[in-house]
């Protein structure tokens, strides 16, 4: 079991090490999807290896990729507006919500 | 009792391919290859899953995330396609900052793990995973999880409509 942790933990990691050091709007979407499906490999293995009774862990791992998709759809068309009106995703550029 | 031991060689075989492609998502410059890495990434994740008895999760995880998501990734690459040039850096200036938290947060958790199994403080399953997965998520989506199941269905179903407008922009 914990070498399935393990995978997962370092996946996260991965996930939030692109999550900070991208300045690609892009980039940091896709690392937050690493970091989703480290998330999801806990879920499976704890349900396989600690919890074995019913599939709560699996049907989790679902609800988590529905919600990662919508995520995707909102993020990337919140992305294809900060171009439209900046001509950049750069995210250090905008930061006019910043006070 | 569930084998506890051995994980065999396609685990490494996956979690090789599942680990390098996600530090190549993380850290290669161009971000067009960088989506393609992350389809192999997640593909790999898929197979993971196969190993962990969820193969109805990585048939979904193939279809909605290599499938939809990463094609709408590229998508949104090719829609911004300015920024795919390789002069424009692609990082911002606390990468070494990152680095070493992350390698923090890497060492305390399998420092936890390898403690936590050595004490043996997990609570173990006793039984296997129901034969035909598939039924049982079925049946379980119908009864005990219908509640959450609609209210998803809501969820993607305001993410999809968000999107529409968000996107159609103000001049239509």
């Amino acid at each position: 079991m914990q070498y399935y942790l393990i995978l997962a933990a370092i996946l996260f990691a991965i996930g939030l090490f692109g999550v900070i050091t991208r300045r690609n709007t892009i980039g940091i979407l896709m690392s937050l999807e690493l970091m989703f499906n480290a998330a999801i490999i806990n879920f499976v293995t704890f349900n396989k290896y600690s919890l074995a009774e019913g599939l709560t862990g699996q049907m989790f791992g679902i609800f988590i990729i529905v919600i990662a998709a919508a995520e995707a759809t909102v993020g990337l068309a919140i992305v294809l507006l900060i171009y439209r009106n900046w001509r950049g995703i750069d995210s250090d550029n905008y930061s006019i919500m910043k006070w | 009792m569930v084998e506890q031991a051995s994980v065999g060689v396609p685990f490494w075989i996956l979690s090789v391919i599942v680990l390098v492609s996600g530090f190549m998502v993380v850290s290669l410059k161009n971000i067009f290859h960088c989506a393609l890495f992350l389809i192999f990434c997640l593909t790999g994740v898929a197979g993971i899953f196969v190993l962990l008895n969820a193969e109805f999760l990585a048939a979904a995880q193939v279809l909605i995330y290599v499938g939809a998501v990463c094609t709408l990734m590229i998508f949104a690459i090719m829609l911004t396609s300015n920024m795919t040039s390789k002069k424009i850096i692609q990082t911002n200036h606390n990468a070494m900052v990152a680095f070493f938290g992350c390698m923090i947060f890497t060492v305390s958790v399998v420092a936890m793990l390898w403690i936590t199994t050595r004490d043996g403080i997990w609570h173990m399953a006793t039984e296997l995973l129901p034969e035909n997965n598939v039924l049982v998520i079925g049946q379980l989506l119908m009864t005990k999880f219908v509640v959450p199941f609609e209210v998803v269905s809501i969820v993607l179903l305001a993410a999809m409509i968000g999107a529409i407008v968000l996107a159609r922009g103000e001049k239509a």
